[in-house]
């Protein structure tokens, strides 16, 4: 066992356990928006963010990857993560305004839509990675794909056409957390 | 070029079936095509034992690979920091003007030129710079540019 | 030749030495890219062809760049016996000249740049004096090369051989005392023992990070796990910086020799280069250098008979700026794309293929055969406490001397730019200095005697990064050079995480509305508190750096921002919705140079008669100003 603290309170965890593991063992509460327990953590969201220090030096790292380690100091609620946080929300609101996980999320965090919001999108795909990481490691059919990087980064299936690999099982619809995937999956999916 | 099965197999030969090559394989086929034609990419995904799914990833992720035919000549504009302070960026639209590009970067419709940005070509001494094909033109202006233009569509 | 022990190493160096200092003259001419693109191949080809139609006695050989880049085409003459002669801006034009009077016995005094009198190899123990006697007539008073302001602070150190060998000739190096660094190494040093020399030595990464190169190789050594891996970051993607693709282009092989060793002290038998694609001549010429070492038995099995195997292969990246991260870079090795990931496991314990991989950069690798051969205290003496040895900086933008500069680290800002540099050009001031690329900040001239080295510029809100230094003078907008850098990022984020993919989109839309007369003081402590969530945020040192530029711009150039925002006036007249181009009608002199140019038509007016600008047509592309020779477009 290894032993640290989260927020000044001692807690336990097993070898290969993150701290949101331990966390969530604990009931204490971090937000997340890219994890999910069936998949790998992919680190894209950042929601999850905590400061460590770790005896050498306090840094912001995501608790859905980070190996927890003995001593460490956690904390889960301090000006330099909730300013991450309330951005975090803050852009992703903007881009999907009617998902009610951003709504909920915006009133945790006090944010509202800010003048940068583009008028008709409603439901904006986060690139979580959710529906990609499910299909590969879930379903095994890996028919999702990313395509392109920065702002042109997309979740799709090579050439835009339907792809032979997939199984039509929906995992990937019932897997994402904006609604997004209903407008895409016709379009991908065999 | 046609993509033939025999001009495929040449480059294909060349790289044992393992995912690790994709990138190399698929350098290997846009220099021959100047682009990733879709029969190229299954194939080469086939021979490597990785899903296509992975090979457009790989495809579209770098700047290197077009899905698209470019053109006969490559107009590179450097837009680094040295040509950015040199006046890069109007040199770029006069580029972009006269090849009547209508998007940021594109091919020409006779499909002659194909522009595009780079940032650096590591020529900073002599910027502002743009490569043509494997010649690299430095100290331009917008009236140079023009003239580049010019000698190239003659040739 | 085959190389297996000291006696075939010393066969090698008098055979490459008699290559190097030929008794009978040599026409040596600089042929890495920035001399290709001044024009340099059709001089090689001309000398050729004339030594070869008139039966001359002597060679023609090519090499890499001494760092004069503004002074390409350079060509050297070495002749028995006399200084080496440097010739600059040799156009073939000139070089016909020049041929004419150097095939005739005689000393060319036109388009002389500087003698050398003293070739100091570094590791080929001690300075070789190149004539005898006295100078006398025109060479005696010829100006040395550390006579010349851009040479005289310069020390070259991983440059050692730039300009003095043929990259293509294993021969060369070794005369200059090359591979014998890895010999020592290989037969007198345990592994352990290099790895102290190094970590002794204070050499850190010359890539970005400035990491301790000791203690990166010793936890990679520690690391459980095989095969291991060491790799040499080749992918300069830092936009203005370009030490790396001349070092490959002038010296391939003190990077290969620094991988080898670095091997043996990791315990490494394969390695891999990753290289930019957009460099063709330096992947050319890594390729013809690695199959040379093959060749010689330098690298591949059994090094120098002592057990020790090592090979390299060869990567091209796909033209992806992130690639450069150490993370993004290993995935791109592997064939998927470069996104980075966390490194909360270290890649020296987890890495390419997830085995233990030491990742070190092209300026890294080549300082490290200088360490083992002249031990760690003489390189600790070099540079200042925390940052010891020197350093590769790409001195570009609006300054007179532009190249590469390799000096001891410690040198102030001011020197580089003034007496190196040889200032801004006239009519202009000096406003800033931009260090460390992308991920670098810019440093006001209120700041300029501060000293180059990693600390203090990681103080002052810019790192040393790659080495890269643009000069910007009262011409530049530093509303717009953030807006430029984040471009770039916006452009090269591989779009994994929200802060960087939609945070950096943000603080350029914020930025665009300070360059469009939109933008709010509220907008200003916005913009601080995105850009520190960013750099917070991110997933890897990409987005984590990538708010440098807009966080030092706002820290040192607040002023500038405002007038955006409070006045609605760009001060150095660049954002194109804050100013107003017009004709002065009194310098106008009716030249229709301007009309003629103006893809607006916007310009009318009679010949020698004052132009009129229509400011309603004008689409501010500036075709105008840049034709104007009386300075008659003004913009503000």
């Amino acid at each position: 066992m290894i032993t640290f603290t989260i927020d000044g309170k001692e807690v336990q965890g097993q070898e290969d356990w993150t701290v949101l593991d331990v966390a969530k063992w604990h009931g204490i509460d971090i937000p997340t928006l890219c994890y999910h327990p069936a998949v790998e953590p992919y680190g894209a969201c950042r929601l999850c963010v905590v400061e460590v220090d770790d005896g050498r030096r306090s840094r912001v790292v995501i608790s859905c990857m980070y190996p927890i380690r003995e001593g460490i100091k956690v904390l889960t609620d301090t000006p330099r993560i909730n300013n991450v946080r309330r951005w975090i929300v803050q852009l992703l609101l903007d881009e999907s305004p009617a998902s009610p996980k951003m709504q909920e999320l915006a009133t945790k965090f006090g944010v509202t839509p800010s003048r940068f919001k583009k008028a008709g999108v409603d439901f904006a795909c986060h690139l979580c990675g959710l529906c990609v990481r499910a299909c590969h490691e879930v379903v095994g059919a890996q028919a999702l794909t990313f395509g392109n990087r920065g702002l042109r980064k997309e979740i799709t299936s090579p050439f835009h056409t339907g792809s032979k690999e997939c199984l039509s099982c929906g995992t990937c619809l019932y897997v994402c957390p904006t609604g997004a995937m209903e407008q895409l999956f016709d379009k991908v999916g065999a | 070029m046609s993509v033939t099965f025999k001009s495929l197999e040449t480059i294909l030969d060349q790289y044992p079936p393992n995912p690790e090559h994709l990138i190399s394989a698929l350098q290997d086929v846009q220099a021959k095509f100047s682009y990733i034609p879709k029969e190229a990419m299954t194939a080469v995904c086939d021979h490597l034992g990785v899903p296509v799914s992975r090979g457009w990833a790989v495809a579209t992720f770098y700047k290197a690979f077009s899905l698209e035919p470019k053109g006969e000549h490559e107009i590179s504009v450097c837009l680094g920091t040295a040509c950015h302070v040199r006046g890069a960026r109007n040199v770029y639209e006069k580029f972009r003007r006269d090849l009547a590009i209508p998007g940021e970067e594109g091919t020409t419709k006779d499909l002659k030129f194909t522009l595009r940005q780079v940032r650096c070509l590591g020529c900073c001494s002599m910027a502002p710079v743009a490569q043509i094909d494997e010649e690299v033109h430095g100290g331009l202006s917008q009236r140079k540019a023009g003239t580049l233009l010019k000698q190239f569509r003659k040739r | 030749m085959q190389i297996k022990t000291l006696e075939d190493m010393q066969t090698a160096k008098k055979l490459g030495l008699a290559q190097l200092y030929p008794d009978k003259p040599k026409i040596l001419v600089g042929m890495a890219t920035c001399g290709l693109a001044a024009g340099a191949q059709k001089v090689f080809d001309l000398f050729q062809r004339k030594a070869q139609h008139e039966h001359w006695d002597g060679v023609v050989e090519k090499t890499g760049c001494i760092g004069f880049c503004y002074k390409e085409p350079l060509v050297d003459f070495i002749l028995p016996d006399k200084p080496r002669l440097t010739y600059e801006q040799v156009t073939p034009d000139v070089a016909e000249e020049l041929w004419s009077e150097i095939s005739a016995g005689k000393i060319p005094e036109k388009h002389f740049l500087a003698r050398l009198d003293i070739d100091d190899p570094i590791l080929d123990g001690g300075p070789r004096k190149l004539y005898k006697g006295k100078l006398k007539g025109f060479l005696a008073k010829a100006p040395r090369y550390e006579d010349l302001d851009f040479f005289k602070l310069q020390r070259h150190l991983a440059m050692r051989n730039c300009g003095f060998v043929d990259p293509d000739n294993i021969l060369h190096y070794i005369a200059r005392g090359g591979y014998f660094a890895l010999y020592k190494a290989l037969t007198e040093m345990a592994p352990e023992e290099v790895i102290e020399a190094v970590t002794v030595a204070g050499l850190r990464g010359r890539g970005g990070g400035g990491f301790p190169t000791g203690v990166k190789w010793a936890s990679c050594r520690k690391a459980q796990g095989w095969p291991k891996y060491v790799l040499c970051n080749a992918d300069e993607g830092d936009p203005g910086a370009y030490m790396d693709r001349s070092l490959i282009e002038g010296d391939p092989h003190a990077i290969l020799e620094g991988m080898l060793i670095g091997a043996y002290a990791i315990g490494s038998s394969e390695g891999y280069v990753y290289v930019r694609a957009e460099y063709p001549l330096a992947v050319k010429t890594l390729q013809r250098s690695i199959l040379a070492a093959r060749e010689a038995g330098l690298l591949g099995e059994n090094i120098f008979g002592t057990g020790f195997s090592f090979d390299i292969k060869l990567n091209l990246g796909g033209g992806a700026f992130v690639c450069g991260e150490s993370t993004a870079l290993m995935a791109s090795i592997e064939g998927k794309p470069g996104e980075p990931r966390a490194k909360y496991v270290h890649t020296v314990d987890k890495g390419l293929w997830n085995r233990p991989s030491n990742l070190n950069n092209v300026e890294t690798w080549a300082n490290v055969p200088l360490i083992i051969a002249k031990g760690a205290d003489w390189y600790r003496d070099i540079g200042t406490e925390g940052s010891k040895g020197t350093k590769i900086f790409s001195l570009v933008g609006q300054v007179k001397n532009v190249g590469l500069v390799e000096v001891p680290m410690g040198i102030s800002i001011k020197d580089m730019v003034n007496l190196i540099g040889g200032g801004v050009p006239e009519t202009k001031e000096f406003k800033a200095i931009q260090i460390g690329g992308p991920s670098g900040g810019c440093i006001p001239r209120e700041l300029w005697d501060l000293p180059i080295d990693f600390d203090s510029l990681w103080d002052a809100g810019a790192i040393m990064g790659s080495g890269g230094m643009i000069v910007m003078d009262d011409s530049t907008c530093m509303v717009d050079v953030a807006k430029f850098f984040l471009d770039f990022l916006i452009d090269e984020s591989c779009g994994k995480c929200i802060p960087c993919r939609l945070g950096l989109k943000r603080m350029r839309e914020i930025l665009e509305e300070f360059s469009t007369g939109k933008g709010t003081v509220a907008d200003l402590d916005e913009l601080q508190s995105l850009a520190e969530a960013v750099k917070d945020g991110s997933l890897c040192a990409l987005g984590g750096s990538a708010p440098n530029p807009v966080l030092s711009t706002l820290r040192y150039f607040r002023e500038e921002y405002e007038a955006h925002v409070l006045r609605r006036k760009c001060p150095a007249a660049v954002c194109k919705e804050l100013i107003t181009y017009s004709i002065n009608q009194e310098l106008c002199n009716g030249c229709t140079a301007c009309v003629q140019e103006c893809p607006q038509g916007a310009i009318t007016g009679e010949k020698k008669k004052p132009h009129q600008l229509n400011a309603a047509l004008c689409i501010k592309c500036g075709a105008c100003h840049e034709v104007c020779k009386f300075k008659a477009v003004e913009v503000f």
